[in-house]
């Protein structure tokens, strides 16, 4: 019989107590938070950058990326692959920007342009990744029986490589190009994005209105592909997305190691491996400027997948 | 072999204490539809020992109404923003989360749906019941245990003993839900909470669960607020129906009064929209087969904002402007017969059947 | 159409089913040996006549799902034989089935889980249209408008997608869907089950106007006796996997001739608060379908089970005229010779 402690006679309305006939409720804000208010695509997109603010930076630092990889020749005058001797290992200022490498090139057209390179490999690896991930893990979780195991095992054989390791030796034996770096970081990427495929369909393929379409007599090509594969793209953006930080992250160390991307496409990875040796002492900026692109491509990849994660993860959507 | 008492004579004589009062309550949700009015100024009471069912379709707030007594509202989204909830007087929304927690599963327990669900699949019956038993009472292990056995024989499980160590995949969907009961009311509660508490079990379990779970209320003088969805089910446990609807208490009469003389056309339709087993009905005629059923027109409305005026109007044979413009107020049209309908006075007895 | 000759016959079932079997194999272990087998469906037969609804009830793990999906062949069948309109089903080839299956449609108790929340109601109706070819788009999208109409929805919701209807809408949708190809027979399982009451009276209504108008014969099944007495003409009682009774509605509901029939009865609550009923409760719970008791099914949970219960299964045979039942309790009918 204690009285009500009087601290939470006003404030608290969190978690599962309410104290006190809430008066206090205001109803407005509420439904603010909740999203009431929305009734247009972009106000949509407004109220979810707000609601994650984390993801809405993740978004912005992509679509800057994305902005600086195809206006590249805009941002910058220099050609990033223009040596100039006489002006190697320039210092930053106003006419080169990041200063320049030890051959005389702009470093700052060479981080613009690496953009280029850095997302074309990610993108490119990704859809890749997808593709036949989506393939491998639909046939898989929809055919089962032998096809299902002998992929599952294949599978298992993939994952127990790690990434770099993996993406290092197909890079290695396929040799330097940009299409090989491509698929060599692609490949790694296929085991994850099968295996979730897979498990979609298998809980899909039991769903009633699977069932509905086999006794109105589809095919089971069609069913698969009109009925399981739509229902698979919530989580399949969710880990394309969070996987775009990882392919720049192997990209740069395939390059780093002289394993990914060839002269002369500027890399990032490259960009380093170039200089950390030799130049970190006397020409630190050779070594920051390449690093800190890296740094928030991947930063911002990530953030954006966490924020979609949350955002299309099913268990997550009752509120709606 | 069991044989359900039936009891018609009151065995909550007036004079019995009021144990839950629930007084204007209200749960809303704030989603992005707007507001979900879930409980929308609800008041009743419950007398010591009495056994009444909220009745109500889907989404009419039955469920919340439970949860909002156990103050488990899921927040965010859900809130109660207003009213009051007396347990034996004091008002469990002036509580600490720690006083609240004292309260739950000791003084009021609630058995849920689903038994599979509701049991944690990875400790053993006996240990789940010790476990509620040794968070209210300061009891050793052992002797909790000990409990845990005696609660499993008194719902009636076989071996209990040999029981108790079982996990619940090992039981059947009956024997779990008879688990769910023996948790609820290890610790003798005031008030017993069921929600749905057969509706995912066979006919004939199902059967056999409302028998024991009204046999132990008699026998433990718990009181027991039934939440369904099924007025059979009503009509053989209850002894005072509540009637929801779009989050509100449409009408509340003692059962035989709401079956025969139901006041609200909602409780009308619901009663001739359901099929009777003809060989077991006593009105005759009514469930000659293949007939068409009274239906009630419409769709079960979205709590999200809720026109004006009462919530039934738009599927309700006898709405009026009124209707449309103004909840009705909800009033005793008869002794112990609330009911909230503009109408209710003119349509009394008649539209039925 | 192939069964053009058969349509012309209105004494041909439209469905009928011999000595029907679905066994599970159950696995265990590292080499996934065959442990067991979950006798699911354990040689039911019945059959329709054009018009007619026949019952399917019992609790759950009886079966009766499966059945229902064993006659068209969404699950492969152990062995028996169905007949629909006639054609053997069960000798059809992959691409033959898919044809026939215009004649038999279902309709799914789980009003969310069963259209793809990815489509619209419009395309979803459509679909069967578009899988047989039938009519251009335009004719299509004049069928599908039609079809709305008929099972109370409005055309101008064609564009929605499903989580924008109530469940009782979305019932109707899969009705519509159902129609779409104008079966003969529709096979309902349990599809009134996840309505509310109030919907649920639509829904069996919209469900006995359509048999009516079209002729249609049902397949319903159901746990709940007094929705399927209310729209079944025959029904059918199954425990663990065979049918214990059979028998016209009125006779089945009135004097049940299996001790399990009487049980369920029995159990069902009653909405009516002044009827005072000596319930005859069953004890125990269903035996689990693995391995399912010896002789007859129901003999652990039945209160007169005698010893030749516990060893000898009984037979369905005729009990009263029309009336069959399994129960070694009830003496069949002197045969006429």
């Amino acid at each position: 019989m204690s009285p009500p402690p009087s601290e939470s006679a006003a404030s608290t309305i969190g978690g599962h107590s309410e104290s006190g006939p809430a008066a206090n409720v205001s109803f407005d804000a509420e439904l603010a938070r909740a999203g009431a208010n929305v009734n247009s695509r972009w106000g949509m997109a407004l109220f979810l950058a707000k609601r994650y603010p984390l993801g809405g930076v993740g978004l912005a630092i992509v679509t800057l990326f994305i902005l600086v990889a195809v206006f590249a020749p805009l941002i910058t005058g220099h050609d990033p692959l223009a040596t100039n001797p006489s002006i190697s290992l320039a210092k930053p200022a106003a006419a080169h920007l990041m200063g320049t490498d030890f051959m005389g090139r702009d470093l700052f057209s060479r981080v613009i342009y690496g953009a280029r390179t850095s997302l074309a490999v990610a993108f490119g690896a990704t859809l890749l990744g997808v593709v036949f991930g989506v393939l491998i893990g639909l046939a898989s979780g929809y055919l089962g029986g032998w096809v299902d195991l002998t992929t599952q095992r294949v599978i298992d054989m993939l994952q127990a490589l790690p990434t770099l390791i993996l993406a290092m030796a197909m890079a290695a034996a396929l040799g330097p190009s940009l299409t090989n770096t491509i698929i060599a970081i692609a490949i790694p990427k296929l085991p994850s994005i099968a295996r979730v495929i897979r498990a979609s369909t298998l809980s899909l393929r039991e769903m009633p209105f699977v069932e509905a379409a086999r006794a109105m007599g589809m095919s089971e090509m069609r069913i698969a592909l009109r009925h399981i594969l739509p229902n698979t793209l919530a989580p399949l953006i969710v880990l394309a997305t969070a996987g775009l930080g990882s392919a720049i992250l192997v990209e740069a160390s395939l390059s780093f190691l002289g394993l990914g991307v060839p002269e002369p496409h500027p890399s990032w990875g490259r960009m380093l491996s170039e200089s950390a040796a030799e130049y970190v002492r006397t020409a630190p900026w050779l070594v920051i400027f390449p690093g800190l692109a890296i740094t928030f491509a991947v930063f911002g990849t990530n953030l954006l997948g966490d924020a979609l994660r949350d955002i299309l993860d099913p268990r997550q959507r009752t509120s709606n | 072999m069991e044989k359900v008492a039936e009891k018609v004579s009151a065995d909550t004589p007036a004079t019995a204490k009021t144990v839950l009062e629930v007084e204007g309550l209200k749960t809303y949700f704030f989603v992005r539809q707007g507001v979900v009015k879930a409980v929308d100024d609800i008041s009743f009471s419950l007398k010591a020992g009495e056994k009444l069912a909220i009745v109500g379709e889907s989404g009419c707030g039955k469920s919340m109404t439970a949860l909002s007594i156990l103050r488990l509202v899921p927040d965010p989204p859900g809130r109660i923003v207003a009213g009051s909830i007396k347990l034996d007087g004091k008002d469990l929304l002036k509580l600490s989360d720690a006083e609240m927690r004292k309260i739950r599963g000791n003084q009021i327990s609630m058995i849920f749906q689903e038994p599979m669900t509701s049991l944690n699949p990875v400790w053993s019956i006996g240990n789940q019941i010790s476990e509620a038993v040794m968070l209210h009472q300061n009891v050793s292990r052992h002797e909790a245990f000990d409990k845990a056995v005696e609660m499993l024989k008194l719902v009636k499980i076989p071996e209990p003993s040999r029981r108790a160590r079982e996990y619940p995949h090992q039981l059947s969907g009956g024997m779990r839900q008879r688990a769910m009961t023996a948790m609820a009311l290890a610790c003798n509660p005031h008030v017993l909470l069921a929600d749905e508490p057969t509706t995912a079990l066979d006919v004939t379990i199902q059967a056999q669960i409302l028998d024991l779970i009204l046999e132990l209320q008699e026998r433990l003088g718990t009181a027991v607020v039934l939440i369904t969805h099924d007025l059979g089910v009503v009509a053989e446990t209850a002894k005072r129906v509540i009637v929801m609807y779009g989050g509100k208490i449409v009408e509340e009469a003692a059962v035989e009064d709401l079956f025969e003389n139901p006041l609200h056309p909602y409780t009308q339709g619901l009663l001739a929209a359901v099929p009777h087993l003809a060989a077991l009905s006593t009105q005759a005629g009514e469930a000659a087969s293949r007939n068409r059923l009274k239906e009630i027109p419409g769709i079960v409305p979205a709590l999200v904002n809720l026109p004006k005026g009462c919530v039934f109007a738009p599927r309700c044979p006898h709405a009026s402007d009124v209707c449309r413009n103004e909840y009705p107020p909800y009033e005793m049209k008869q002794p112990g017969h609330g009911v909230a309908c503009w109408h209710a006075g003119k349509l009394a007895g008649g539209a039925h059947a | 159409m192939p069964d053009g000759a058969n349509d012309m016959n209105a004494n041909v079932p439209v469905l009928d089913v011999r000595n029907l079997k679905k066994h599970f194999p159950v696995r265990k272990g590292l080499l996934r040996k065959v442990a067991g087998h979950v006798y699911a469906v354990d040689g039911v037969s019945f059959s329709i006549a054009r018009g007619q609804t026949l019952g399917l009830v019992g609790e759950s793990g009886c079966g009766k799902s499966t059945v229902a999906r064993a006659v068209i062949r969404l699950i492969e069948p152990t062995s028996g034989e169905v007949r629909i309109l006639g054609r053997d089903i069960l000798s059809l080839s992959k691409d033959e089935l898919r044809e026939s299956r215009r004649q038999a449609q279902i309709i799914f108790q789980d009003p969310f889980s069963s259209l793809n929340p990815r489509m619209s109601a419009g395309e979803i109706v459509g679909e069967p249209l578009l899988v047989h070819g039938i009519g251009n788009k335009k004719e299509r999208e004049e069928r599908v408008a039609a079809l709305f109409d008929r099972v109370g929805l409005r055309a101008s919701q064609m564009g929605s997608l499903p989580h924008q209807f109530s469940g009782g809408q979305r019932q109707r949708i899969g009705i519509a869907r159902a129609l779409a190809l104008d079966p003969q027979l529709i096979i309902g399982d349990e599809p009134v089950s996840a309505l509310d009451v109030s919907i649920q009276a639509q829904v069996i209504n919209l469900l006995m106007d359509l048999q009516a108008e079209k002729n249609l014969s049902y397949l319903f099944i159901a746990h709940d006796l007094a929705v399927v007495e209310h729209i079944s003409h025959r029904v059918a009682v199954m425990y663990l996997g065979r049918v214990v009774e059979h028998a016209e509605t009125r006779a089945l509901f009135s004097s049940p001739q299996h001790p399990y029939t009487e049980a369920l009865l029995s159990a069902v609550p009653v909405p009516n608060p002044r009827l005072k009923r000596q319930k005859r409760l069953v004890q125990g719970d269903v035996p689990s379908p693995i391995n399912p008791p010896p002789g007859c099914h129901f003999h652990t949970r039945c209160p007169y089970a005698t010893e030749q219960c516990k060893v000898e299964v009984p037979p369905l045979v005729e009990v009263a005229p029309d009336h069959w039942a399994a129960c070694h309790l009830r003496k069949p009918l002197v045969a006429v010779v």
